[in-house]
């Protein structure tokens, strides 16, 4: 009676309706009580809540942001913060783990065994632990305002964050900032004028002044012949705390610190992996070539080592962006902690304001992803699967 | 003419061997070499004294109150006053003789399990039925149950060491069935299943714990009938176990792919069915393989329990913030913080070593 249950081609179309059938009644049991139970407590739901006066201070915004600002306001403040604090530790645990990377190959027996103790170490603590410890000891290590650590009398660094002189531009500047993207694409174009001279010819040219004048000479030039149109606006202490400049508070270092250290073990052990990928001959090969060691690292082991370490370094980076949520356990304004948290709390539309949240990290998951294929893309070997 | 006498050896250089040796080969070999040793040994005498004199040599082991106790160093004899904190939460002290029980139950099991080739005849009988009881042995003891007479600790009571390894266990013991469900959804050629597998863990994957800890925290009763409560732990279980399902996933999915087309092709030649293929050829080998990683996504599964703290759960890390709200060790959080990462970093630089020692048996590769 079931005989035609052995017939592969209804197995499918039989096994994938099932599958349909039970994911659409999870799906609708869920949905119809959630429906129920949000009438019956009386939730509000729907997206009004963005437009409502938030109500609330965050002293760390980058964009404008006052108390009668709105709860969409409140969330835009949480995103650039989280993506701030991301790209800052991206780039800290980027330098951090390749320098690591690289020690722990390191035929110096003081320098690998350090790189593997820092590895084994801070590897195997968990971030939230890492962040709070780093916090913990900010607050009672640093002195108060009065008595900050001062460098130069222009930089400050205290219980209440880390004050920078922040720059201030003119609008003459934008002509500074478009001679550095003339300069950019000018050296860009001559690297490639260089490399084909050196492909025909076989000439090679020491090309790097003419890279340095057009990146750096040219904007400065320029700087200086509209006199010089920035300035810096110092910190300086007033009463018991410091106005002006640019801050950071003890939260968001301590956060970008634990991120960075934390991801730099991943990314160091990536980078070691990578050149170990790398077999010897081919270094062997490269200096029988005639190559200098210079060029046969350049040429020869670090493209083939980034090709193997690429990968799982962006995916450090995803981990990084991910992690970079735990700001809200030690209150630094992030999206989790501004809105999943504060205007969470406010409003109590928790399903709207959570699906947010995992929206915006769902699209730079993807983001991030997409990135990673582009690279991949970019790296393959050619020739290869084509 | 000269007769030929052999002539002494002399001795290498002092310089070549020995210790002195070792340490110009390795240290001072060349001019970069001694730079970089000089700054790792200025590192090292930066961070090392310092560190060691607050960790060990100022340190106080035995003061009986805060006000006895160093303020310059750490104070350790805090950690010990607040041990039974540290391991078991708020559990009640007449109760710890259960979670210990409970401890040595598992190391009995394990002992059991280790030394199974011993009665050879009715292994998988025996390790079957130790999987069945286990549970049942481990959540009466912790959690109690009336009819035995074993008496009733609600899970608010739960923490620490203790809370910390039951979330992380459950989470990789419940997450495993599904995992590899999804891990051959993921592989399946049909289209709709294949397509809810990856939309599932990919979904899972893109989003940070802490989104789905509140989620289930703050949402999960809304999507059930009315009258249906879910405990806090429970939450947090339902939670991390959805998580950390997606993980798994990928990690058999390796192991099935690592599978030669060859063993399929074999079985398929044999007549089997798809259910005996996979779980007599296929699934045995592909687990094999994937050992390794369930061992290290385990790793990352229990540093990802500290999270719990964040939906109002005590797990350890939570107790050294909750510790210090005794006013009798105030400004003691640095001592907490240092103990735990202590006892969790033992415990996973143990489970490293342990994967890669499996990853080393495991490896049949020639």
């Amino acid at each position: 009676m079931f005989g035609f249950l052995n017939n592969n081609k209804i197995r499918f179309v039989l096994f994938q309706v099932l599958a349909v059938l039970i994911v659409a009644y999870v799906a609708y049991y869920a949905i119809s009580n959630l429906n129920y139970n949000i009438e019956r407590l009386g939730i509000r739901s729907g997206f009004d809540f963005l437009e409502v006066r938030a109500g609330f201070d965050i002293t760390e915004h980058l964009i404008a942001y006052t108390v009668d600002s709105s709860n969409l306001g409140a969330f835009y403040v949480g995103l650039v913060n989280t993506i701030v604090v991301s790209v800052i530790g991206i780039i800290f645990a980027s330098i951090l783990g390749f320098i690591i990377g690289i020690a722990r190959l390191s035929s110096n027996y003081l320098i690998s065994k350090l790189a593997e103790t820092y590895v084994e170490i801070f590897r195997n603590i968990p971030i939230l632990l890492q962040i709070f410890f780093w916090y913990n000891l900010m607050l009672i290590s640093l002195p108060s305002p009065r008595n900050s650590f001062d460098f130069f009398d222009k930089v400050f660094f205290n219980l209440r964050g880390i004050y920078l002189p922040k720059p201030i531009f003119e609008s003459e500047f934008s002509w500074v900032v478009i001679a550095f993207f003339l300069g950019a694409s000018l050296s860009f174009f001559s690297k490639r004028f260089f490399s084909k001279k050196h492909d025909k010819t076989g000439t090679k040219q020491r090309t790097w002044h003419y890279h340095l004048l057009s990146l750096l000479g040219l904007p400065l030039g320029v700087y200086l012949l509209l006199g010089a149109p920035l300035h810096f606006d110092y910190p300086s202490l007033q009463g018991f705390n410091f106005e002006g400049g640019l801050s950071f508070s003890p939260e968001f270092l301590a956060l970008v610190l634990a991120l960075s250290i934390y991801t730099a073990t991943y990314i160091s052990e990536a980078i070691r992996a990578g050149i170990e990928s790398v077999d010897n001959g081919q270094k062997e090969a490269g200096l029988a070539m005639g190559l200098t060691q210079t060029q046969t690292l350049k040429f020869v082991l670090l493209p083939q080592a980034l090709r193997v370490a690429i990968p799982p370094i962006i995916n450090q980076y995803l981990n990084l962006t991910k992690n970079s949520s735990l700001a809200a356990a030690i209150g630094y304004a992030d999206l989790v902690g501004v809105f999943s948290g504060t205007v969470l709390n406010q409003v109590g539309q928790a399903i709207e304001i959570i699906l947010m949240t995992m929206a915006v990290y769902l699209t730079l998951s993807l983001l991030i992803s997409l990135g990673l294929n582009f690279v991949n893309h970019k790296m393959r070997i050619k020739g290869l699967n084509e | 003419m000269s007769i030929f006498t052999l002539k002494q050896s002399k001795p290498a250089p002092k310089a070549k061997t020995g210790i002195l040796g070792w340490v110009i080969r390795n240290l001072f070999s060349s001019k970069t070499n001694t730079v970089l040793s000089l700054l790792a040994l200025y590192l090292l005498y930066v961070i090392l004294p310092p560190l060691l004199d607050w960790m060990i040599f100022s340190a106080d082991f035995s003061a009986k109150t805060n006000a006895e106790c160093t303020q310059e160093a750490a104070c350790w004899s805090y950690i010990g006053e607040k041990m039974g904190l540290f391991m078991y939460g708020l559990y009640p002290l007449e109760a710890h003789w259960r979670p210990n029980l409970l401890l040595t139950i598992t190391l009995l099991f394990a002992l059991v399990v280790r030394f199974s080739y011993l009665f050879k005849d009715f292994k998988y009988k025996v390790i079957l039925s130790l999987f069945v009881v286990y549970p049942l042995i481990a959540f009466f003891l912790l959690y109690g149950n009336d009819f035995l007479g074993i008496k009733i600790i609600e899970t608010n009571k739960w923490g620490g060491l203790m809370l910390t390894i039951v979330v992380a266990s459950v989470g990789i013991v419940a997450s495993f069935p599904i995992g590899i469900l999804l891990a051959l959804g993921r592989q399946s050629k049909m289209k709709t299943i294949q397509f809810l597998s990856i939309a599932y863990i990919e979904l899972i994957r893109g989003i940070p714990l802490i989104t789905i800890l509140f989620m289930v925290a703050v949402m999960l009763p809304l999507f059930f009938t009315e009258g249906i409560e879910f405990d806090k732990l429970l939450r947090a279980l339902i939670g991390i176990t959805a998580f950390q399902t997606a993980y798994i996933a990928e990690v058999i999915r390796g192991g099935l792919q690592a599978v030669p087309k060859g063993q399929h092709e074999a079985a398929d030649a044999s007549g089997l069915s798809f259910t005996q293929k996979m779980v007599f050829i296929i699934l045995p080998q592909a687990l094999k393989i994937s050992i390794p990683n369930i061992v290290g996504s385990f790793i990352a599964l229990f540093k990802d329990t500290t999270l719990v703290l964040i939906i109002g759960i005590f797990d350890m890390l939570a107790i050294a913030g909750l510790a210090t709200s005794d006013t009798d060790w105030l400004g003691r959080k640095t001592e907490g913080l240092v103990f735990v990462a202590m006892v969790i970093w033992v415990l996973l630089y143990l489970m490293s070593r342990y994967s890669k020692t499996l990853e080393k048996r495991f490896n049949t590769e020639h």
